[in-house]
């Protein structure tokens, strides 16, 4: 047994944090808030070979599992970087399970020339027996997009992450996919902003669009879906790292009653609890990088659990984070707004951490009826 | 990241695996928590004896002790194999799991020699006295005193939460020899027989109506200069052992306890209503994802372990996560199930609902856990303390005087 990075793995976070410690990332974060465009960082990203990491080597790319994905994802949240993986990595994933698609068009992807973007679908349950897609208002989930057998496609998927922009869409229907270009006849996607300046979403609408069928299995496309849930929350620990380590250092520095205020337990404890939750989350993407590789049975569980508790994690860190500064956390004056802003609408995404701990019930209850 | 076994314990596995096989026709009926009753103690004594033959105990003893010489992760295999089985492992956790490593660390030779063989077996189960009633968290300010005298040491003083004390042949105490130095420097260890002269056992009834823990009494008991392990007073060194192969010995036992989120999900199932209803399928999301990361946890310590890396305070940070998963999870099943949860038979999860409240003190209080952690691993400042390097003898009346 054996759950550590290894040195490959501690080297690709190392140098992702390299990369990306050339741009002001947060500085940014803050200035998209006041509408300025924020720094294209997709050159940087093809430099570091990030585009490619899911794709096989034989199709250009990196040949890298799961984990690796997630721990450049780490690296993106710890300093709220926008660079639109969430959307280009689970497509490829896709993408590479099919046989007979167009070699070219896999390079360009791999190598980031072109860009795509996933439009997920979350996979039926023991209580909801449809795929199902995020609604543009409220919590009743409408089904996912129809395919029919020649690749045309018809339906709506909102809040999709880093449509704006793409060159094709791997869209999920009701288990099948089809890869459509952008640009054709029936596609539109209207940019969305809220509240996360950093997060590119996009409300894509389908309407007798032609595609290509991507042949590949059902359980590929949830697994997908389940990949998409574990970048995302890989995002958020980063982020909870972050916004502990900032909370750490004015704990130590700012004094209140001749003490620091670190030295109070009150404060001290809700710190600790940041380490608590955030710990749980490290051991759950562990547990996500090993059943993505090696236990595709438990996928689902280990990703919803990750998404749950990660969640969780930065939930806790941003308000922590907030408190711990007093007044002026809860300004501009500080950064723990923008981490703030990053838990709230990464929280709602996908399917929302909500479903997340929907699904590890209903894995759980799964596991333990067929044990029974 | 990867669950595989390496070659040599997958030949381990087969080992262990087959003695069991072939054993366990021999294994006491009931599980782990089964010690109440002097025929159920006899049965799991001779069941620790017959594992410890079988080599199936003291895995990470070195072998001059009788025991294994191996490591962490074959601890690990034995545990598994155990559960595996269905059999119950071995009786005196404590004595195996942390006094016998604290006496091979710090005791004579005559001590291992005389000790630890009747340990391993069985023969001889052990208890570990340190927790008093006025200190448990702040374990240093213990106040049994042992005074040196003509006749040996003379033991005076209480203990409290003291596990198997009941049928223990000798207990581990931590106990002050010199209080007029800082509290820290003035304590010693020393073995003692429980059957001594002085010595009195008084089980302690918990919310669940069980005993599982003992006050202990000492009215002048005598012990020889041979009953001191390690230096005096230096006992604090002593107990740091102890206390660091209390935290390895519940990180190796995971979920030893029977809480696992499969047990709470079939209870859950059962229920038609509940099981589909999404407020119940939520809350039940949470503990599960947490029971879920405390396995991972489990397994990073463990691999951490495997390279030679001491355990930290950040391990106790499991055991804060443990207790409110499984007080969550009692809530849960009884705002679910009814009053029918609360009962104490094997469909009911009473004792867990009972159990929990104290569990949370267990080990250290959660606010102290937090407070190491903090400290220890965050690198925050500690609070502001009176005891520093003042005389033991001399607490008493600055505690009185910060409260005046």
């Amino acid at each position: 047994m054996n759950f550590a990075l290894s040195e490959e793995q501690e080297f690709l976070k190392e140098a992702a944090r390299g990369t990306l410690s050339r741009v002001p990332t947060v500085a940014a974060a803050r200035d998209a808030l006041e509408g300025e465009p924020l720094p294209d960082l997709w050159p940087a990203a093809r430099e570091a070979g990030w585009p490619g990491l899911l794709l096989a080597e034989e199709r250009g790319g990196a040949g890298l599992s799961v984990m690796e994905a997630m721990l450049v994802f780490e690296e993106l949240g710890r300093v709220l970087a926008s660079v639109p993986l969430l959307g280009h990595l689970p497509a490829t994933f896709v993408l590479d399970a099919a046989e007979g698609l167009d070699a070219d068009l896999l390079s360009a992807l791999a190598d980031g020339e072109r860009r795509a973007a996933f439009v997920p679908a979350r996979p039926p349950s023991d209580i909801e027996p449809r795929w199902t897609v995020d609604a543009l208002l409220g919590s009743a989930r409408p089904e996912a997009p129809e395919i029919a057998e020649d690749g045309t496609v018809t339906g709506t998927v909102a809040w999709v992450p880093d449509a704006p922009g793409a060159d094709v869409l791997v869209v999920v229907g009701r288990g099948r996919a089809v890869l459509v270009e952008t640009n054709a006849a029936g596609v539109s996607i209207e940019p969305v902003t809220r509240y996360d300046a950093t997060r590119s979403l996009g409300h894509v609408r389908l309407d007798g669009a032609a595609g290509t069928l991507v042949d590949v299995p059902e359980v590929k496309l949830a697994s997908a879906f389940y990949l998409a849930w574990t970048l995302l929350a890989a995002e958020s620990l980063g982020a909870t790292d972050r916004a502990l380590e900032i909370s750490l250092e004015y704990a130590r520095e700012r004094f209140t009653f001749g003490r620091a205020i670190g030295s109070y337990q009150a404060v001290k404890h809700m710190l600790v609890e940041i380490l608590r939750l955030g710990e749980n989350a490290r051991s759950l993407m562990y547990y996500a990088g090993f059943a993505g590789k090696d236990a595709p049975d438990e996928f689902p569980l280990a990703a919803a659990a990750f998404r749950l508790s990660a969640g969780k994690a930065l939930e806790h860190a941003s308000r922590t984070q907030i408190s711990v500064h007093g007044g002026i956390g809860a300004t501009f004056e500080h950064d723990a707004p923008l981490y703030f802003r990053r838990s709230q609408l990464s929280r709602r995404l996908l399917a929302g951490t909500a479903d997340a701990a929907d699904r590890v019930a209903a894995e759980t209850f799964r596991t333990a009826a067929a044990a029974a | 990241m990867d669950l595989n076994d390496t070659p040599e314990l997958a030949e381990y596995r087969v080992k262990v695996r087959g003695w069991l096989e072939a054993h366990k026709h021999e294994a006491p009926e009931g599980g782990a928590s089964q010690t109440e009753g002097v025929a159920a103690v006899a049965a799991r004594r001779a069941w620790q004896g017959r594992l410890t033959e079988g080599g199936l105990n003291g895995v990470t003893w070195p072998a001059e002790y009788g025991g294994q010489g191996l490591g962490p992760l074959h601890q690990v295999v034995l545990n598994q194999e155990i559960g595996r089985a269905g059999v119950p492992g071995i009786l005196d956790i404590i004595g195996v799991g942390m006094l016998g490593p604290t006496i091979i660390a710090h005791g004579s030779e005559e001590q291992k020699h005389r000790y630890l063989g009747a340990m391993l077996t069985g023969e001889e189960v052990w208890c570990q006295m340190f927790s008093e009633p006025a200190a448990g968290s702040d374990l240093a300010g213990i106040q049994t005193r042992a005074r040196s005298t003509d006749a040996g040491w003379v033991l005076n003083g209480q203990k409290v939460w003291t596990t198997n004390a009941q049928f223990s042949a000798f207990g581990l105490i931590l106990a002050r020899t010199n209080p007029d130095v800082p509290k820290h420097k003035g304590l010693s260890m020393f073995i003692v027989p429980m059957d001594a002269e002085g010595v009195s056992v008084r089980p302690l009834r918990q919310i669940s109506g069980d005993a599982h823990f003992n006050e202990v009494f000492f009215d002048d008991v005598v012990l020889d200069e041979e009953a001191i392990v390690g230096p005096v007073d230096g006992g604090w060194g002593v107990a740091l052992t102890t206390l660091l192969y209390e935290r390895v010995t519940i990180g190796l036992g995971g979920e030893g306890f029977g809480w696992r989120s499969d047990r709470f999900a079939a209870a859950l199932m059962r229920d038609e209503t509940a099981a589909t209803d999404h407020e119940v399928r939520h809350r039940f999301g949470e503990i599960a994802a947490d029971f879920l990361a405390l396995r991972f946890t489990g397994y990073r310590m463990l691999s951490a372990l495997n390279r030679g890396q001491i355990p930290g305070p950040e391990g106790g940070l499991a055991k804060v996560t443990t207790i409110k998963a499984a007080i969550d999870a009692g809530d849960l099943l009884a705002d679910t199930l009814g009053p029918d949860a609360l009962s104490d038979d094997d469909d009911g999860f009473g004792k867990l609902i009972s159990d929990l409240p104290g569990l949370k003190s267990a080990g250290g209080t959660e606010e102290i856990l937090r407070n190491m952690v903090g400290e220890r691993v965050l690198g925050l400042p500690p609070e502001p303390r009176l005891d520093k390097g003042v005389p033991f003898s001399q607490l008493k009346a600055l505690e009185k005087e910060a409260v005046k």
